[in-house]
């Protein structure tokens, strides 16, 4: 026998000593800032380690980003470079034409702001055909998106044409990585467990149920491309601000190749595999360096052997403790204790 | 007028390369419902193998062509039985990321191999016929017959023989056939064998045709030609080939017609409106989902 109750306040005191106090996220969060921003002021971490940091956090925003398409809502989705080519554009000219120089720092965070809300814009627009089309049709609608933005910013001779677009000060420092990194997360997160979040989960698992069982499919399809999209465009915006130059190229196919390789490395549908992909990928990447191009025969090599041996990817369908909430454990763990009952008694 | 035909003509060239992949593409599909995106890779080997056998083996064009269209082919086969073979039973996306890998080892190793652009010396002795201003290249005409009978000999193999039988039957149903006593093992290794040989043939046909390649070569005429297979419907071998001389037309005439730098934004719009107006492609069949 069991009461709900009691197993709610062990389980609470288990979850307790995992994450250690309630404050345990605050306090992890204001360290983290605090760390960033000695590191940004006295600068005793080295520069090129520095900006090994800043391409962790701007890829975490990307992978956790599009996880919520590709992981949570089951879609396969190979645009994801289009959005942020998106923000990183819309950012870049804010900064470079319409802001004062000296207002620049001030500006900054306007300015990733609006490179996310250009790039939520065009994944509203990007939402409309998903209404239909399903599967391997809507990747290619989202790979023919990622192209037509590419070839549009080839032929604007405003922002550069294929040269691309120079001249933004490197205004991504790692407190601002780091604060975007840290509420991207946050929000997905809370998105994901969210009334809505379940209704992105029960697209993926099956879309003619949800929509039986009263989710407005097409509402969650929207709010899913938009926020993904938003995210990718502010990644975008520190992108360009992280390297002081875009060309068209960076954001082709390859780099959204790269975003489905985190996604997949770290597993669908958790957000911390996605954290943990981004960090391994990119880390790894570096390490190997010495390699040459001999690295990027090694990574694909790896990538293929671990879908053989674990084809979910590190984390696939699992999430860490300190990201569920204590309903979802709650929930999980009586749903499995009811199971076990039903299973004992039945001989 | 004549400037309408010679633009036809490249139109038929550049889309009987595009139909040739997207066949690889469709077939694959067919049978494993998996999309194999090392394909354009493949093709860019089977270039990679025409430039290395004309240079090195010093062979004449069709011991090329065939030579380069059997490596490819057992390459496709080794890709198959390890990579993919593991992975039948997870997830489809798994697979799809497996793919994508092998693809970016396949260029990333040709890169550490090969770092700078190759030159495909000419196989051929090109002679251009003048008929009125109209200019006809033997070139083009070896590549547009070429491929054309490629694709009749597939058609033939798919619609006619036993071996097409048992590919058609594995992607109307992949439980029942096993039972039939057909080997699904060796069915889908000689699809992979077929897809990437014609592949490879097109690596060889592009190479003679532009002859400058590079290992990246593979991916945008890769993508191309997957856009081409779901254009026609994906899994539909006919669907494919006309995807590809669709997209072959479409890609000629607007860099004949407007600025080239407008090609591929003009090509994917007009791909998007297609797949909105009908989502499953040209001859692809609507398929109602079953609750």
């Amino acid at each position: 026998m069991f009461s709900a109750e009691s197993t709610y306040h062990t389980l609470l005191a288990h979850w307790r000593t995992l994450t250690g106090y309630k404050l345990f996220w605050p306090v992890f969060m204001m360290a983290g800032l605090a760390f960033c921003m000695a590191v940004d002021t006295f600068d005793f971490v080295d520069l090129y380690l520095q900006l090994i940091l800043i391409y962790v956090g701007i890829n975490i925003i990307l992978t956790v980003s599009l996880n919520l398409i590709n992981g949570y809502m089951g879609e396969f989705s190979v645009g994801h470079a289009g959005f942020m080519a998106v923000g990183a554009y819309v950012a870049s000219l804010l900064t470079v034409h319409a802001f004062p120089a000296s207002a620049q720092n001030m500006l900054f965070p306007l300015a990733i702001l609006a490179g996310g809300v250009g790039a939520a814009l065009v994944g509203f627009l990007v939402a409309i055909p998903s209404f239909k089309t399903r599967g391997d049709y809507l990747a290619i609608v989202t790979l023919a998106f990622c192209m037509i933005v590419k070839s549009v910013l080839e032929n604007i001779d405003a922002v550069g044409g294929p040269r691309g677009l120079l001249g933004m000060e490197k205004l991504t420092t790692l407190p601002w990585v780091f604060f975007w990194t840290a509420l991207s997360v946050w929000v997905i997160r809370n998105l994901v467990y969210s009334n809505f979040g379940r209704g992105v989960l029960s697209i993926r698992e099956d879309e003619i149920a949800s929509d039986l069982m009263s989710v407005n499919t097409r509402q969650v399809k929207i709010i899913a491309f938009v926020v993904s999209s938003f995210f990718a465009g502010i990644a975008g915006g520190l992108f360009a601000h992280a390297l002081q130059f875009i060309n068209p190229r960076m954001f082709d196919i390859l780099k959204s190749t790269d975003i489905l390789i985190m996604v997949y490395l770290g597993g669908i549908a958790s957000i911390s595999g996605s954290i943990i992909g981004a960090v391994i990928y990119t880390i790894l990447l570096e390490i190997l360096r010495p390699l040459g191009i001999w690295r990027m025969v090694l990574m694909p090599l790896m990538l293929v052997l671990l879908m053989i041996y674990r084809p979910r990817g590190i984390m696939g369908l699992k999430e860490a403790l300190l990201f569920t909430p204590l309903r979802d454990l709650v929930t999980e763990k009586l749903w499995r204790q009811k199971k076990k009952e039903v299973t004992d008694a039945t001989p | 007028m004549a400037y309408i035909f010679q633009q036809a003509l490249n139109a038929l060239q550049l889309g009987s390369i595009y139909a040739l992949i997207a066949l690889g593409y469709t077939m694959v599909y067919g049978i494993l419902t998996m999309i194999n995106f090392a394909h354009g890779d493949l093709f860019m080997i089977g270039a990679f193998f025409c430039f290395i056998i004309a240079v090195y083996l010093k062979l004449s064009f069709v011991p090329t062509l065939l030579l380069s269209m059997l490596g490819v082919a057992c390459l496709g086969v080794i890709i198959e039985r390890f990579a993919y073979k593991p992975l039948r039973n997870a997830p489809r996306v798994s697979a799809i990321i497996t793919a994508l890998g092998v693809g970016l080892f396949l260029e990333n190793f040709t890169l550490a191999l090969a770092p700078y652009p190759k030159n495909i010396p000419p196989l051929l002795t090109n002679t251009t016929w003048t008929v009125g201003s109209l200019s006809i290249s033997s070139l083009q005409i070896i590549v547009i017959v070429l491929s054309l009978v490629l694709m009749l000999i597939l058609d033939f193999v798919v619609q006619r023989t036993k071996a097409g039988m048992a590919m058609r039957a594995i992607s109307w149903d992949k439980t029942i056939v096993p039972l039939m006593g057909v080997s699904v093992n060796k069915i889908i290794s000689l699809t992979f064998a077929i897809g990437a040989g014609l592949g490879g043939a097109a690596g060889v046909m592009y190479g003679l045709a532009y002859p400058v390649i590079d290992p990246y070569m593979g991916i945008m005429v890769g993508w191309k030609a997957f856009i081409c297979a779901v254009v026609g419907g994906i899994g539909n071998i006919r669907g494919a080939m006309i995807g590809g001389f669709i997209l072959g037309a479409v890609e000629i005439m607007v860099a004949a017609f407007f600025p080239s730098t407008y090609r591929d934004f003009v090509a994917f719009t007009l791909l998007l409106i297609l797949l909105i107006v009908r989502p499953y492609g040209i001859l692809g069949k609507p398929q109602p989902q079953k609750v």
